[in-house]
């Protein structure tokens, strides 16, 4: 018998292995979760939150026994807000640690990054954020609020509450491209008008021209999808300019990374947004998440819509494994395809067979007092945008990002 | 009526930015010719110290115009001493070593502060124009900018620390020779361009929201406003930030944010196309 010396160290530790651990551990080993978040750097507001919901989502599914009687092991990567790092462990997770599933990515950039390598090496994916819509592939699970999900109902909200004349100010990348034609869309389906619109690079932090140029076209509302730290000088000036009481506001971005805490009550006072989670929800589901978190990290208090978002996307993919009754990837997917629901601290979160997205409800929420005031509920709001352009149980191969037209 | 006299509220804002972003650098890198790639960390720490000290209760105008250049200055001092010193007339030296500076400031921040955006609200309210709500914020940047700039001439010109200064960096071996030490003046002037650094850095905190990356937004308008300015500290720093500012604003009114800045930098490399030498290298000649 030819033995090389690989093989040898294997069956060596195979056989201390078995000698060490229990009979029923051994027969099925854990099941591998794969986490890549951006747990450090310029978007840890984010990615930190994010990497605690998975925490707990694992400690909660192993309280409960686990699933098919076996633990969940985490396999986490911390990719430091840099791009270039969502590659290299993607194709870490999939290739040498062989996980069975990968939750993660932040920034659509990242998502697309890591998305194909799944695809390829068959590695389920959840991608659980808020973003601009169109993903088309069966291989990934998406659990954030698309803008129709989230558009559709803000806009009459915030009209309602202002008038009919709309400004939008939006960040100049694929998300406020996008989200503004969604904007543009449901403005004028709801009898408004756009009066101007205008969009910022990342990095521009003076409003002062813009401020006084949405004033020339004197707007009832103004809309805003504008994104990071440089953008969250609009919503100071716009305030420090004594606008706050003149001309509504409303946002699509602000409050996802908890940053109403970081506005005082004077500049964020009165801003609407709609969201599917807010920490001011008043359900059971949610006071007992609240409660285990801050049992958990220390009395923290920084969970947010996308760290919620995560938690569901966590729980969805345990309870496909559940009624799947297997690891199989293919199975799983099928699993979910047949609409698995599962209620979380948003509410109620169901799958999508056609595009594997969230059916889920949506908040109609005010800024008070650094709070997210719930103001009404729509219940189990469908993925407009992306089942206008999607539909995989027609044509499972599809593997596209659609550029939604409107 | 009301909205030139808005337009022209922000033309001159965005002047005074520049000015009050450019100025430290002017100092330290015009005058001193040390390459500082830390100076956006410089105004960075500037922000930080005027929000931890109005957290601790201080004051808003005393953090910001007398907490925050003192605090800065003195880590400029410190800094100084223990790297710069070393690297006086080395330009690449001075830019790896200011640059890995940056990097460090970046690294501590995130340390002590985290890497949440944080802030504080404008302290000064907006007022009506006609139809218009301006912030009054920006009459209080217009103001500090233009202060600071006579302050810096009338130093400058007017007291003999400002004539040696200036000697000791144009001859620093005649002002050794003249029995002055060149070393303390270097670090007298190290001081005062990052102190003003923080001036700067305070003074804008409140319009924008902080985070420890945030002196990366800085760090290259700051450069082309005083390389295209040219020579002459003063009338350099002026001549460049009057018109950038004014292109800025203009092509940002007139057709979008994106068009505004890149019609600055469209306008710097026109700028320095034409006169190689900054403006006060072709007009100015000589003056301050």
């Amino acid at each position: 018998m030819s033995l090389n010396r690989r093989d040898f160290l294997g069956r060596t530790a195979a056989l201390t292995t078995t000698a060490m651990l229990p009979t029923a551990v051994f027969a099925d080993g854990t099941i591998k979760l794969g986490s890549i978040l951006d747990a450090s750097g310029p978007f840890d507001a984010y990615g930190k939150p994010m990497d605690q919901a998975m925490r707990m989502a694992v400690a909660e599914i192993n309280e409960a026994g686990g699933l098919l009687g076996r633990q969940v092991e985490v396999t986490a990567y911390d990719t430091q807000s840099d791009m270039a790092l969502y590659s290299q462990y993607g194709q870490q997770l999939t290739r040498q640690d062989k996980v069975d599933v990968v939750h993660g990515g932040i920034l659509s950039a990242s998502r697309e990054a890591i998305r194909q390598t799944m695809r390829k090496t068959k590695t389920l994916y959840f991608y659980n954020v808020l973003y601009e819509g169109g993903v088309c592939d069966r291989n990934i699970f998406i659990n954030g609020v698309t803008p129709a999900q989230q558009v559709e109902a803000l806009v009459p909200f915030a009209m309602k509450n202002s008038g009919k004349k709309v400004y939008i100010l939006a960040a100049d990348y694929n998300y406020g491209q996008i989200t503004a034609r969604w904007i543009q869309k449901f403005v004028a389906d709801n009898g408004g008008e756009v009066v101007g619109t205008d969009f910022f690079p990342l990095d521009v932090s003076d409003f002062g021209s813009t401020i006084a140029k949405v004033q020339t076209a004197s707007p009832d509302l103004v809309i805003a999808p504008l994104v990071g730290g440089a953008h969250l000088s609009f919503f100071r000036q716009w305030a420090a300019a004594g606008m706050k009481d003149k001309i509504a506001l409303a946002s699509t971005t602000l409050g996802v990374g908890n940053e109403h805490k970081v506005l005082t009550p004077e500049e964020g006072n009165g801003i609407m947004c709609a969201y599917n989670y807010s920490q001011e929800l008043n359900t059971p589901e949610n006071a007992q998440f609240k409660e285990k978190w801050a049992a958990m990290f220390d009395g923290d208090q920084s969970m947010h819509e996308i760290a919620v978002s995560h938690y569901h996307g966590i729980k969805t993919w345990a309870e496909g494994v559940r009624q799947a009754g297997s690891l199989d990837r293919m199975a799983i997917i099928e699993a979910l395809e047949t609409g698995i629901s599962i209620m979380g601290p948003g509410g109620k979160v169901t799958v999508d067979p056609k595009t594997h997205h969230a059916v889920l409800d949506v908040h109609l929420m005010q800024m008070q007092d650094q709070q997210m005031k719930v103001i009404e509920t729509l219940p189990q709001r469908q993925p407009v945008d992306t089942q206008a352009v999607c539909d995989l149980s027609a044509n499972p191969n599809d593997n596209t990002q659609y550029e939604i037209q409107i | 009526m009301d909205l030139s006299f808005v337009i022209a509220v922000e033309v001159l804002y965005a002047v005074a930015s520049l000015v009050l972003i450019s100025a430290g650098l002017a100092v330290v890198f015009g005058m001193m010719k040390v390459i500082n790639l830390a100076h956006g960390e410089f105004m960075m720490l500037g922000g930080y110290t005027t929000i931890t000290a109005v957290g601790l209760g201080v004051n808003v105008f005393v953090a910001m115009l007398v907490i925050a250049p003192l605090v800065v200055g003195l880590v400029g001092l410190i800094v100084e001493r223990l790297v710069i010193r070393h690297l006086y007339g080395r330009l690449v030296d001075t830019m790896l070593a200011t640059w890995g500076l940056s990097l460090v400031f970046i690294g501590l921040a995130t340390m002590i502060f985290g890497n949440t955006t944080t802030g504080i609200s404008t302290p000064i309210p907006g007022f009506a124009v006609g139809d218009y709500q301006i912030s009054g914020y920006n009459f209080f940047i217009i103001v500090v900018a233009a202060v600071l700039v006579i302050a810096m001439l009338a130093v400058l010109r007017g007291t003999r620390a400002g004539l040696i200064a200036r000697g000791t960096m144009q001859r620093a071996d005649i002002a050794a020779a003249l029995g002055y030490s060149p070393d303390r003046i270097y670090m007298a002037t190290f001081f005062c361009g990052s102190a003003l650094s923080g001036l700067a850095g305070a003074v804008l905190a409140p319009l924008v929201g902080l985070v420890p990356t945030s002196g990366g937004a800085y760090i290259a308008k700051a450069f082309i406003t005083v390389i295209a300015g040219g020579p002459s500290l003063i009338a350099g720093l002026l001549s460049s930030a009057t018109s950038f500012g004014v292109v800025n604003q203009v092509f940002t009114f007139a057709i979008s944010p994106v068009i505004g800045e890149v019609a600055l930098l469209v306008a710097a490399v026109v700028l320095l196309r034409l006169m190689p030498q900054g403006i006060t290298g072709r007009f100015f000649k000589g003056k301050l």
